[in-house]
């Protein structure tokens, strides 16, 4: 493979001959393996590898931004990224000064490359062994994934920072079906490069394939306003959603209007309520020592005591807005520029107990495990993969899967109880302009929310 | 791609190179204004080989590591599933028009005025509206050549022009938007921003949605964000083989109401998913999936028709892996009643262009339940403002076995589906 280590030598001199106001580039090799199960055999064994880069050059407040695998002839590409740039730049280049860094990051655990590929296959056949023994199934997925990679950064001001990453996925779906009814129920996680997190899921996976049969029998849920109880997993995907994306600053940066109402200081939930994004964190899927623009990781208070207190940037939302970069500016590939993202984005934990959230619940609805969620900023859906009814303060019938959906400035005041339990969901992954799926992570504890809306029959 | 051929077909009996390189250059608008001009240069290179009568697949960028391939393919093949096909040998192919060279020679500086046209005519109608916009050009190169002696090679040429709208008023956020895609270059940006201002006419006054079924007319944007994708969880040869598909054991009855009819058309001039043929190699052909309501065809790679004792419908494509069957451009005939007549026989009911979310439940069951991210309520036969905190849940197979009417004015959507609205008698709506 090309040494792009090699090239980011020659890429460095040559940025410095370049006029623009700021231009950087980022290089990056990487190994993938892919694989896929479909009911009882094995689907699909893959392989792969990739090399490119990119270049981004600001003139004027403009971007221009070329990406390429052929590393070839990289002084025209630097020339077109800054031709972009001047091409769209009328105004003031504006970026929040940063500390110019020369690094390299250390390997951390790369176990997925050193387990042979037998043996991941033998892990997931294990688990379909369990999928199948489960009476009246009828199919299942099984996607394994992990891939490792090595970037470059470079910058004009001087930066070199070498990291890598290595990701792991695991997606299971168990499907079944009677009388031309089909219900599907899964499982998804993932890890910053630690093999071992994948491995004993075995009774996981079987609950999971039981759950799937017991739904062909159970009620739909009438549509309506219902106290709902999140467990970990769904009520982080919910603060992902619902305040997450919102609190992302190339959101609000250039629309006045959603500025004013997103001044810091503003109230949207009560006094116990503390929401955190944070890269810094070591070892979850969205961990990192440096974003793409080469800003170390911060941990960000996005909500303190109820109240915004602050919000995600790159180095140029934070410079138009007067504050501070956090180091989120975050890119899937060398493919695409970096925009602003979250990381490892959770509630802090309060106090109690899943029994004592639930216990004054007449009528409610307990929403666990995810299928998916997106947002328009104020408005958000999010979908359970398990539901439970609650009934006079116990949990009651297994539902079909439901989906909530909120407004942000409503939503969060109405969390009126946060549990002890904080726990991480590594299975997401994130899209936003294009760029899916970012390695995220996100969690909370158990948390109750009033007159939540639930779709229905 | 010869050489890759040449030293995978020394270890394996048979094989196949995929190679497709693009150059795309996308022109971004941000808050009403160009931002970012973008130019994205890329080669990958894939390898699938049948060894020992399995499967193995390894994909590059750097196409002239041809070993490199060749041996990730072989370590993946001691796993691979069993092949249970045959590649196509020499085939003659559909003529389908998919490249047009003036898309390549439309100048950046063109495409930012574009876009700036497009941004001017919406803000002049609302002053408020932040627009996000992209203008993009690309070209593709593929050639497929496998060891049966099979070749295939096209070019296509896409231009794309989006906006979305956002008006925040106090805490209320209102997204409209529109995009398309051709072939060809897109200069109308009048056609674009229509779309955009009626929906913030329609969209000017706020109205509520009651806790109840109501009857519904869904947009052609509607129908394809919410009844497409179960829909075609359902018609993939794959989830019919595992017998997960509600309708694979259908094949010929009645499932749905007379006057829907799908197909899937990979074969129309100048449509961004159009091609003479599919990813290995497989002559394209127009598939209709129900026709008056009977369902009449899954769609199919080979390895699936194989396996399912049937033939390739040319429907494999693939997003990095694999190949798998997947739909290529729908169209869904029209029918008689225009979208006025329909609105005007609803006493009370919706109208939905877009739901947020409807992806996520149990699509395989048919299942969809979203947030009405842009609907309007009907009263009396008439739009009176848009709905908001509101809910909608279905299921595709319950909602189109009784359909009121299709409409008789399709539209593309995105530039890859082709529908008109879709009126249907009730559909459950919570809202607060």
């Amino acid at each position: 493979m090309t040494d792009i280590r090699a090239v980011s030598h020659q890429l460095a001199e040559a940025l410095q001959k370049h006029s623009a106001d700021y231009i950087e580039a980022r290089l990056e090799e990487s190994q993938r393996s892919h694989i896929t199960y479909r009911g009882r055999e094995l689907e699909s064994a893959e392989q792969s590898t990739a090399v490119g880069g990119s270049i981004r050059a600001l003139v004027k407040g403009g971007w221009g931004f070329v990406s390429f695998n052929d590393l070839n002839d990289l002084s025209d590409r630097i020339e077109r990224a800054v031709k972009q740039a001047r091409l769209v730049g009328k105004e003031e280049s504006k970026l929040a000064p940063i500390d110019t860094v020369v690094d390299t990051v250390s390997n951390g655990k790369d176990a997925p490359l050193s387990v042979p590929l037998a043996e991941k296959k033998k892990l997931l056949d294990e688990y379909n062994e369990i999928i199948w023994r489960t009476p009246h199934l009828q199919t299942s997925v099984i996607a394994y994934a992990d891939s490792h990679k090595k970037t470059i950064f470079i910058n004009s001001a001087g930066s070199y920072i070498e990291q890598p990453r290595t990701d792991i996925t695991l997606r299971i779906s168990a499907v079944a079906a009677e009388n031309g009814e089909v219900q599907q129920a899964g499982l998804s996680l993932g890890s910053r490069g630690d093999f071992g997190a994948i491995r004993n899921l075995h009774e996981q996976v079987e609950e999971t394939a039981k759950h799937v049969v017991e739904l062909l029998s159970a009620p739909q849920l009438k549509g309506g306003e219902y106290t709902v109880v999140l467990d970990p997993v769904l009520a982080g995907v919910f603060v992902h959603e619902a305040f997450g994306h919102l609190s992302e600053a190339d959101h609000i940066y250039e629309n006045e209007r959603l500025r004013r109402i997103m001044v810091l200081g503003k109230k949207f939930g009560g006094r116990e309520l503390n929401i955190v994004d944070s890269a810094a964190v070591p070892d979850l899927r969205g961990s990192y020592k440096y974003d793409d623009e080469g800003v170390a990781a911060t941990k960000t208070y996005l909500i303190k005591e109820g109240e915004l207190v602050g919000r995600l940037h790159s180095r140029e939302t934070a410079a138009k807005m007067n504050e501070k970069p956090t180091g989120n500016a975050r890119a899937i590939n060398y493919r695409y520029p970096p925009i602003v993202r979250m990381t490892n984005t959770y509630i802090e934990p309060g106090q109690g107990s899943f029994d004592e959230l639930i216990a004054d619940i007449k009528e409610g609805v307990y929403a666990k495990n995810w299928f998916g969620g997106t947002t328009s900023m104020e408005m958000f859906t999010f979908s359970a993969g398990e539901a439970y009814m609650i009934r006079n303060g116990r949990l009651a019938e297994a539902l079909r899967p439901v989906v909530l959906t909120g407004n942000v400035f409503i939503t969060l005041n109405n969390i009126d109880a946060i549990g002890g339990d904080l726990d991480m969901n590594q299975g997401g992954g994130c899209g936003k302009g294009g760029q899916y799926p970012l390695p995220v992570s996100n969690g909370s504890p158990h948390i109750r929310i009033r007159k939540c809306l639930l779709g229905g029959s | 791609m010869e050489r890759i051929l040449a030293q995978a077909k020394k270890l394996a009996e048979e094989a196949e190179v995929f190679l497709v390189s693009a150059e795309e250059t996308p022109v971004h608008f941000e808050a009403n204004r160009l931002k970012h001009i973008q130019g994205k240069q890329s080669t990958s290179v894939a390898l699938r080989i049948i060894r020992d009568g399995r499967l193995g697949y390894a994909t590059a960028t750097d196409v002239a590591d041809a070993q490199g391939l060749v041996d990730n393919a072989v370590e993946t093949a001691k796993f691979g599933t069993k092949a249970k096909f045959e590649l196509p040998p020499t085939t003659p192919y559909p003529e389908v028009d998919t490249f047009d060279p003036d898309v390549e020679s439309i100048a950046v500086k063109k495409m930012a005025q574009l876009g700036e046209e497009l941004i001017a005519l919406i803000t002049e109608h609302t002053p408020e509206i932040v627009c996000e916009a992209v203008v993009e050009k690309a070209t593709f190169t593929l050639r497929i050549i496998n060891s049966r002696g099979g070749q295939a090679s096209y070019k296509k040429s896409v231009f794309t022009m989006g906006v979305v709208g956002n008006l925040t008023r106090g805490t209320d956020m209102l997204f409209v938007g529109e995009g398309q895609s051709s072939c060809h270059p897109l200069t109308d940006v009048g056609e674009i921003a229509k779309v955009v201002l009626r929906q913030l006419d329609l969209a000017k006054n706020q109205a509520s949605a009651p806790t109840k079924q109501m009857p519904v007319v869904f947009t052609p944007e509607g129908v394809a964000s919410a009844l497409i994708s179960p829909l075609m969880a359902a018609f993939n040869g794959k989830t019919v083989l595992e017998g997960a598909s509600p309708i694979g054991n259908k094949l010929g009855e009645q499932v749905f109401d007379a006057k829907l009819s799908l197909t899937d058309d990979p074969k129309i001039a100048y449509r961004p998913h159009s091609r003479p043929c599919d990813d290995e190699g497989v002559p394209s052909q127009s598939t209709p999936l129900i026709e008056k309501g009977v369902v009449s065809s899954f769609l199919y790679d080979l390895q699936t028709a194989a396996l399912a004792k049937t033939k390739s419908t040319g429907s494999a494509s693939r997003g990095g892996g694999l190949p798998i069957p997947s739909p290529s451009t729908l169209v869904i005939a029209p029918g008689q009643s225009t979208f006025d007549d329909m609105v005007s026989d609803i006493k009370e009911g919706l109208v939905i262009e877009q739901l947020m979310g409807a992806e996520q439940g149990n699509i395989l069951g048919g299942d969809f339940s979203g947030n009405v991210l842009l609907g309007y309520k009907v009263e009396s036969g008439k739009i009176v403002g848009r709905v908001k905190n509101t809910m909608v849940s279905g299921n595709v197979y319950k909602l189109l076995k009784e359909i009121n009417a299709i409409g008789s004015q399709p539209k593309w959507v995105g530039g890859v589906i082709n529908t008109p609205p879709i009126y249907c008698p009730r559909l459950s709506v919570a809202s607060k």
